[in-house]
């Protein structure tokens, strides 16, 4: 039986007709056609789906569509603010901390939720933060660099 | 190397003439100047292997000068996080003197881009770089030809900056590239050898540059196989067997029923289940029930070596010099060890994917593919369709690793498509991307070294299994040496194939590690025996900078270990040295510095091969540490990332990428190369820390507490 669920995703309230039990990272990428989150397992082992769901880091192929009605969800598409990027994204770009890419919307987002909670990390609280985001390419040490230049930078703003 | 000699290593063979008349593909391009370079008939092996004359792309590359002063440049090659979207660009701005801003590389589409074999073996570079230099050298030369017509001076008084021909005495006039190609129609077969740029000229070449496609990868607009979305599209979910290379007995549907809308595809060993929502075909294909014939189980990660060695007794021999019982006559110690490598997945974040759809009779497709020409090929067979009737697109891959090469999941939905008349998506499942992986094989080495009371080494005798020979040729000075090759196709319970650096991990790992153990049983220092029995100049020259960079004599502490290894792939002088903790007690290894010194020829873009340097190096940590494949017959048991750890975060090394300077040089290998050393330079460090000389990878805990427990 379809019903149907709204939430806030990248601070536009949408609505879906779904059964429920659909993965979120199905309905953002099939149903909504935002495909910069990515699929890289689908059990939550990769990161590559973290989205941010009421300010909290989430594997998006781990939750249920059911689960976040009423709930304010961002993705990497909105992260930037029109053409100006977010610190964190402007950061990834400065240290080339990415090859192939496809980790790196995740990454990206996993990054923006422990900055929200600890805007200043140490190099081994990134990397504490970080550890279940998986990058085959080997970025990691270009990773940590970026995210301690966007927390610096973003709290030089505040 | 004098300056001018790059231009004799690159064009000493130039030009296969082309009738560009018939050619319909430049018919579609507009306007501007367009320059097309043949080099003439170069080894399949090269990466470079042309179509039949008759095929309408049989050149190597071309340069599209567009109306607006943009600049095309079409390269058969794919873009997999290797960098070379970047550093083509780059040479391309190079030679034209225009912002690498400006160039748009249009990649592995198969009707627009040149024939390429397959982006492979640390080619790009080496081989694509040069003649899409020469085509941009020659669209300058056009391009100042026309500015001399149209500003009326002559030709040498002209120089470009930034897209724009000016005067070199300062005068005012000047003429940009949009000026000049604007209601033009020009092209140009390149004849004569090219004026390319000498090094001291160089603006672009030689300089760090970030990543073209950063900012479209940040943002998540950069578009994957899984991300193209097509009116009408169904998702495809394959039901597959436990056993790798089952076939199909039965078949039991009923419960599909239960479903609306989807429909059942059936092509020989093929079963899947599609639907417009990829929800509901994953749970539809779960109810479909297949009875499946497995083959008999011969091996399991245990058994594997024993019965690789007992069922292969084919063999070739792939290097002779001198006689081995010479050598063992003149050793006074003989050292003999058999080395170890299990299977090892590629794991790209993504899995094998693909977009397709028909045109009429036509089939346009996207996907994760290393080898876009291969697949077109391929899909012509199994869809007994002719090859112009085929087009692949331009799309990003999500890492490939030498595992995006032989494209299943793209036949597979392309058949899916034809059989249902809809646009088909199909994205393996992470399960799928690990039982259809093509694995790095199992591989045994069985060395025998010897040495004189000098601490020369007068034998090496090297037997191979299935790993092959890329990287073996001896470059240690050795009088008596013989090097074979035992392999048998098919012999593997588990698909295997090509995995960055192809068996060069393995023979670089057992070959290094017995270095190691031959130097300590002369009680000679890892860095000197190595210096001592070393006569190849370039490698010598790469092992100092590593070592000077590492700093080899400075002192380590209780628990820390230095190891050394070298090796030679795609053309590159690699040295690594690595620092690691071991925990005696849990045989816990902590990698805590890594130094890569590396002769790459010519640096195109140090900032790029800096990145492919460290991002070799995390990878590579991952086959000599953590990285096991588990399985009984062709039943993989490892599924996910669960049980098939790689390297992560916490286990990333301080990493220092440093290049022999050789701006003059041709360009070598840069996406393998560095990670042939680290399973060697590892393992050597781990028995520098604490005495545990392991043979097999991956070094696990285990593996190390069993060596310190036999003392």
């Amino acid at each position: 039986m379809k019903q149907a669920i709204s939430f806030k995703l990248n601070n536009e309230t949408v609505t879906v007709q779904v059964n429920g039990d659909e993965q979120l990272l199905t309905v953002i990428r099939t149903y909504l056609h935002k495909t910069g989150t990515k699929f890289g397992c689908g059990q939550g082992d990769c990161g590559s789906c973290t989205v941010i769901i009421n300010n909290e880091v989430i594997r998006s192929c781990m939750l249920l569509i059911e689960d976040v009605a009423g709930k304010e969800i961002i993705t990497i598409e909105g992260l930037s603010n029109g053409e100006i990027l977010h610190p964190i994204q402007q950061a990834f770009v400065k240290h080339d901390a990415l090859q192939c890419g496809f980790c790196t919307p995740g990454m990206i987002m996993n990054a923006y939720g422990l900055l929200l909670k600890n805007p200043t990390p140490t190099r081994i609280e990134v990397i504490e933060g970080m550890e279940e985001n998986l990058c085959r390419c080997g970025s990691y040490n270009r990773i940590i660099d970026a995210i301690q230049t966007a927390g610096k930078e973003m709290n030089s703003k505040i | 190397m004098k300056p001018n000699k790059i231009d004799e290593l690159y064009f000493s063979v130039v030009n296969e003439p082309i009738r560009l008349g018939r050619r319909e593909f430049i018919k579609k391009l507009g306007g501007g100047i367009i320059v097309v370079f043949c080099l003439g008939k170069l080894s399949i092996l090269d990466g470079l292997g042309q179509n039949n004359e008759s095929d309408a792309l049989n050149f190597n590359a071309y340069i599209h000068v567009k109306e607006n002063g943009r600049i095309n440049c079409y390269t058969g090659k794919i873009e997999m996080g290797q960098g070379i979207i970047t550093s083509l660009a780059q040479v391309v701005a190079e030679e034209l003197e225009v912002s690498v801003y400006s160039i748009d590389m249009i990649m592995g589409d198969t009707e627009l881009c040149p024939y390429d074999a397959g982006t492979w073996g640390s080619l790009t570079t080496r081989f694509a770089d040069p003649v899409i230099r020469a085509a941009a050298a020659e669209a300058r030369e056009i391009l100042l030809d026309l500015a001399a017509e149209k500003l009326n001076i002559s030709k040498s008084e002209l120089a470009i900056n930034n897209g724009v021909i000016f005067v070199k005495n300062n005068t005012p006039a000047t003429v940009s590239f949009a000026e000049l190609t604007e209601g033009k129609r020009i092209v140009r077969e390149l004849k004569n050898k090219p004026e390319i740029k000498k090094s001291e000229k160089f603006n672009l070449i030689g300089k760090p540059l970030i990543s073209i496609d950063a900012i479209s990868k940040v943002t998540g607009k950069a578009n994957y196989s899984g991300d193209i979305k097509l009116p009408g599209m169904v998702y495809a979910s394959v039901i597959r067997p436990t056993v790798f290379d089952s076939k199909k007995i039965a078949i039991n549907a009923s419960k599909l029923s239960e479903f609306g809308g989807v429909e059942l595809i059936e092509n020989k060993d093929l079963v899947a289940v599609i639907h417009s929502d990829p929800e509901v075909a994953n749970k539809a294909a779960r109810k479909v029930n297949v009875t499946w014939k497995a083959p008999e189980a011969k091996a399991n990660d245990v058994t594997i070596f024993k019965y690789l060695e007992e069922n292969i007794a084919e063999n070739s021999v792939f290097e002779e010099a001198g006689n081995i019982e010479i050598g063992k006559k003149a050793s006074t110690t003989i050292l003999e060890a058999d080395y170890y490598d299990g299977y090892k997945a590629h794991a790209p974040m993504e899995t094998h994917s693909a977009t397709c759809y028909f045109e009429d009779d036509k089939l346009i497709i996207w996907a994760s593919t290393q080898t876009p020409f291969g697949l077109r090929e391929q899909l012509s067979k199994e869809l007994d369709m002719p090859l112009e009737k085929v087009h692949v697109k331009q799309i990003f891959l999500g890492g490939g690793f030498g595992g995006k090469i032989y494209n299943q999941q793209a036949i597979e939905a392309a058949i899916i498509a034809k059989a249902c008349g809809k646009p088909v998506q199909l994205v393996w499942s992470r399960k799928e991307e690990f039982m259809y992986d093509k694995f790095r094989p199992a591989a045994l080495m069985k060395v025998k070294s010897g040495i004189d009371s000098t601490g020369k080494l007068q034998l090496w005798n090297f037997d191979i299994y299935c790993a092959g020979t890329r990287g073996t040729k001896l470059f240690y000075e050795v009088p008596n040496t013989k090097t074979r090759f035992f392999n048998e196709r098919n012999i593997h319970p588990v698909g295997t194939g090509a995995w960055r650096a192809p068996g060069n991990n393995s023979t670089t790992f057992a070959r290094e590690s017995h270095i190691d153990v031959t130097a300590f049983s002369a009680g000679i220092d890892a860095l000197e025996f190595r210096l001592n029995n070393l006569n190849n100049q370039d490698m010598l020259a790469t092992l100092k900078l590593a070592a000077t960079t590492f700093g080899w004599n400075r002192k380590k502490a209780e628990g820390f270990g230095y190891g050394i290894a070298l090796g030679e792939d795609a053309g590159t002088c690699v040295a690594i040295i690595a620092e690691v903790f071991v925990d005696k007690k849990t045989g816990i290894v902590k990698p805590i510095k890594i130094v890569c010194a590396q002769d790459m020829g010519q640096v195109v873009n140090p900032h790029g091969a800096t990145v492919q340097t460290e991002g070799g190096i995390t990878m590579g940590l991952g086959y000599a540490l953590y990285e096991e494949v588990e399985f009984n017959g062709g039943n993989v048991k490892t599924r996910n990332f669960k049980n098939y750890e790689i390297t992560k975060f916490s286990n990333t090394p301080e990493i220092e990428c440093v290049f022999i300077d050789k701006m003059d040089s041709k360009p070598q290998g840069g996406g393998e190369p560095a990670i042939i050393c680290v399973g060697g330079a590892i393992a050597n460090a781990i028995f520098d820390a604490c005495g545990a000389r392991v043979n097999q990878m991956p070094i696990t805990p285990d593996r190390i507490l069993k060596e310190l427990q036999k003392g």
